[in-house]
């Protein structure tokens, strides 16, 4: 049954099968998988020319700084959000033309756990830079080393508001009367590293907010305007107690010992390999799954890269029932890569955005849902049957609907599915039947 | 080919294609979903969720409390009478000024405001407290089910439910069939299509009843709605891809809601889910980012009651969020996670014009872990009330059932008309 596990491959760890996928991932499917996490990382050409996030930052520092709010808001319309529509395009681009797809889904699924989203204005043009510097070098790397760049970023630094939280104690903070935000300190306990029920307390949380003032970054004037930079003034002074132990007083020493604290807390481990086994094996993963990955996670100190060669190597994750769902931009992107359709541009977003995901603009801190029941509804499930027709309608001069089918879900079909294809009274919806069947919205 | 289904042409036709907004600046609209579900007779009940915490403080300032002020220093609202200050409710609680609308439905008995709230969830997690608020229990994973879906259980009679919105929310999520339904900018399918793919469906667990359902939500709405757009032909290429649309108010979706409950064979319970509460920064006085999400809240439920027409006198809208915000202004110009907080019912079956608080007070040793406003009151206290004065349902039911292990709070009888 190789073809079969070749499909479970390119479509479980993949991003759906582009044309002659499956025969090369036949071959040696876990392989095919294993081959990419350890491939050197290199920035899709897609992503070329695209701005930076501390100069993003940047520049609205500026703006704020000689032009106040009518200046922001003026940059955000005029130049953010096109920065947004470029960036999400390039990444859909990606995703549809990318030869590794494993390594392209695992960038996708770190993004999503350390979700920025565009539900903030200013994220718009930052979220691209975030993914690209803070995710995708360090998705082979160490766990503690990803999360500190996540942490040191200007989207997340902003997007959960550490970036203007002092320390009401500090110099800063007394001159101008301001103080805590809780917002990042508890994201990253309870969505991040330990999860909710990790065994934190609202004091833990208040003193990690304490210890993480100063991350913030360099102010309009400073030629580093934009960088991420531990400003000294604004932070809390003296010693904190944190998970039961005393930290500091030590400055940005704090902070890198909480974070490694909490990279290698047992209920990180837990909490990440529930998430890493939902999102690749099951809704509701099983638990001895999720055990032998929290163990290795446990055992290699947060190595990212042998956990995702662990995951490829749970037999769990080669079950042939097809039991995720996929996500809207995942069906869109599958069903892209099946035509070839390369080239993909920001005419595709309001696609994406009408079937209910929209890259970066996850509705809340927790980043996407990863279960079926949070995706698929009465209006979800006919809003992706219109776009398989209107896809079906677009791609039948062009491509043939038996080679779709034998380049996609052939391996798993049931035999209504390949009946219901042949039959279909055209070919447009004989491709529409295609990306509509449960094996394609399925992987 | 068989009819085109229409199910787009009649939500276009009615919200004139203006839902459905993701990437507008300054972003999104609140997140809006409405699910409806039929009942008998003439009782329409509607739930609010705000999803992010709305800051109770800032909504029903209590402006009398002597601590007020002094924790709430720069986003503390004048009193009643001074200029910008908060509408007068009963001289020592007042509404914001840009909730003006819900003070003329108080004005005319038709709002009752309740305050030191809460679920009984006393963590500060968005995420579990409202799962919490959805799921009707203490605990955010006891059930995985919704209690307005287990009080649909209750209730006889035809129980096809719509949702405005691609999928559900917690709260409606269950045994009964509830669908979800919302406009698209795709034109509509083709019947015959549906039906085959309705044939490869019948084994999916997931995507087979789901389909049921839409094409159930589908004839309801042609029903609901009356004969809508039949022109919608053939898609074609180049109308897949969408123009950006700007952000959408409440006011549309709640115009749209009211329709849908207001027909006579239409839905009778629905839910509205209003994001953008999660107020950390800079979230202004009388003015500012929480000035205009109360605007709009107003707006909103002004629309409904508008659409509704004389179905209002027959209504109870319940707005609720997951839990308060912190009494004292954080260091950034806004509010973090708090506990107790505020909650409306309003609609023309309501006995309003009043606030219900035993207010526990703001003095930091009347504050919850030295923080929060204290909670005295268990929202589901105040759903249980409408579930049976409203809905009908028997008391017994609604302790078993809707609101199991809930014996600490007591249903809240005499907040609707007889």
């Amino acid at each position: 049954m190789t073809t079969r596990a070749a499909f479970i491959a390119v479509n479980r760890f993949g991003l759906g099968a582009r044309p002659g996928e499956l025969e090369r991932a036949a071959r040696d499917p876990v392989g095919w998988a294993k081959r990419q996490i350890h491939a050197p990382p290199s920035l899709p050409a897609a992503f070329a020319g695209l701005p930076s996030g501390p100069s993003r930052m940047a520049d609205f520092l500026h703006a704020r700084q000689r032009r106040g709010d009518g200046g922001v808001q003026q940059l955000f319309r005029e130049s953010f959000r096109q920065t947004f529509r470029e960036e999400a395009a390039a990444r859909l681009r990606v995703h549809v033309e990318s030869e590794m797809p494993f390594r392209e889904r695992l960038v996708a699924f770190w993004s999503n756990h350390f979700t920025v989203s565009v539900q903030r204005p200013i994220v718009l043009g930052l979220a691209g830079a975030f993914e690209r510097e803070a995710i995708r070098p360090n998705v082979a790397g160490r766990f503690l080393d990803l999360l500190t760049a996540v942490v040191r970023h200007p989207a997340m630094l902003t997007y959960l508001d550490n970036g203007q939280s002092f320390g009401p104690n500090s110099p800063g903070g007394l001159r101008r009367g301001r103080g805590l935000n809780e917002n990042l300190a508890r994201e990253i306990l309870e969505l991040h590293t330990l999860g909710v029920e990790g065994g934190y307390t609202q004091d833990d949380v208040r003193e990690f907010a304490k210890i993480l003032t100063g991350w913030t970054m360099a102010p309009p004037e400073d030629p580093q305007a934009g960088h991420f930079r531990f400003a000294v003034g604004i932070h809390e002074p003296g010693a904190k107690t944190f998970l039961g132990r005393r930290v500091g007083p030590g400055l940005i020493n704090e902070g890198e010992e909480v974070l490694a604290l909490l990279a290698r807390h047992p209920a990180t481990a837990r909490h990440i390999a529930t998430k890493l086994a939902r999102h690749f094996i099951a809704d509701n993963p099983p638990a001895a799954a999720i055990e032998r990955l929290a163990r290795i996670f446990r055992d290699t100190d947060g190595n990212l890269a042998a956990l995702s060669e662990a995951i490829v190597e749970q037999p769990e994750a080669w079950d042939e029932a097809l039991p995720k769902l996929r996500t809207p931009h995942e069906f869109v992107v599958a069903a892209l890569r099946a035509v070839e359709f390369n080239g993909a541009g920001e005419s595709m977003l309001g696609t994406l955005r009408t079937l209910g995901q929209l890259s970066f603009a996850a509705p809340s801190p927790a980043g996407w849902p990863d279960t079926a029941e949070r995706w698929i509804g009465p209006e979800a499930v006919l809003r992706r049957a219109e776009w398989a027709m209107a896809m079906g309608l677009r791609v039948a001069a062009i491509r043939e609907p038996r080679q779709l089918f034998a380049g996609t879900i052939e391996p798993v079909a049931a035999r209504s599915t390949a009946l219901a294809i042949s039959r279909a009274p055209s070919a447009g919806e004989a491709v529409a039947t295609l990306f509509a069947a449960p094996e394609f919205q399925r992987r | 080919m068989g009819k085109t289904i229409t199910r787009r042409a009649a939500l276009g036709g009615l919200l004139g294609g203006t839902l459905g907004c993701g990437l507008c600046g300054p972003l999104f609209g609140p997140g809006l979903s409405l699910a409806a579900a039929r009942l008998g007779g003439e009782a329409r009940f509607v739930v609010v969720i705000l999803r992010g915490a709305l800051d109770g403080l800032a909504a029903v300032p209590p402006y009398a409390d002597p601590d007020y002020r002094r924790l709430r220093g720069p986003l503390a609202l004048a009193a009643p009478g001074s200029a910008d200050g908060a509408l007068d409710l009963n001289g020592r609680f007042g509404l914001h000024p840009a909730l003006a609308p819900l003070h003329a439905m108080y004005r005319a008995g038709e709002m009752t405001v309740f305050h030191a709230v809460a679920t009984p969830y006393r963590s500060r997690s968005h995420f579990d407290g409202q799962d919490v608020l959805e799921n009707g229990v203490t605990s955010a994973r006891a059930l995985k089910d919704g209690w307005l879906n287990r009080a649909l259980s209750l209730l006889g009679g035809e129980r096809l439910g719509l949702a405005v919105g691609q999928s559900i929310p917690l709260i409606l999520r269950g045994d009964i069939p509830v669908a979800s339904w919302a406009p698209a900018d795709m034109p509509g399918l083709d019947g015959d299509f549906l039906s085959r793919l309705a044939t490869l469906y019948e084994r999916d667990a997931i995507l087979g009843p789901a389909l049921a359902q839409g094409r159930q939500a589908q004839a309801m709405a042609d029903e609901a709605l009356g004969d809508p757009r039949r022109a919608q032909g053939r898609m074609s290429g180049e109308k897949v891809y969408v123009a950006n649309r700007g952000p959408q108010p409440m006011r549309v979706v709640a115009e749209a809601a009211g329709r849908l409950l207001a027909a006579e064979n239409g839905a009778r319970v629905a839910v509205l889910e209003v994001g953008g509460w999660d107020t950390h920064a800079n979230q202004g006085v009388l003015n500012g980012p929480l000035a205009n999400r109360l605007a709009d809240l107003a707006g909103g439920l002004k629309a409904l009651q508008d659409s509704l027409g004389p179905a209002w006198r027959h209504t109870v809208v319940a707005v609720a969020t997951e839990f308060g915000r912190t009494v004292a202004v954080n260091g950034t110009g806004g509010t973090d996670h708090g506990t107790g907080g505020a909650a409306f019912l309003l609609g023309g079956a309501v006995t309003g014009g009043r606030v219900i608080a035993r207010w526990p007070g703001l003095a930091a040793n009347q504050l919850y872990e030295g923080r929060d406003l204290a909670p005295t009151l268990d929202l589901r206290s105040v759903m249980k009330g409408v579930l049976s004065d409203h809905l009908g349902l028997p008391a017994e039911a609604i302790e078993r059932v809707v609101f199991p292990d809930s014996r600490e709070a007591p249903m809240l009888r005499d907040t609707l008309r007889a």
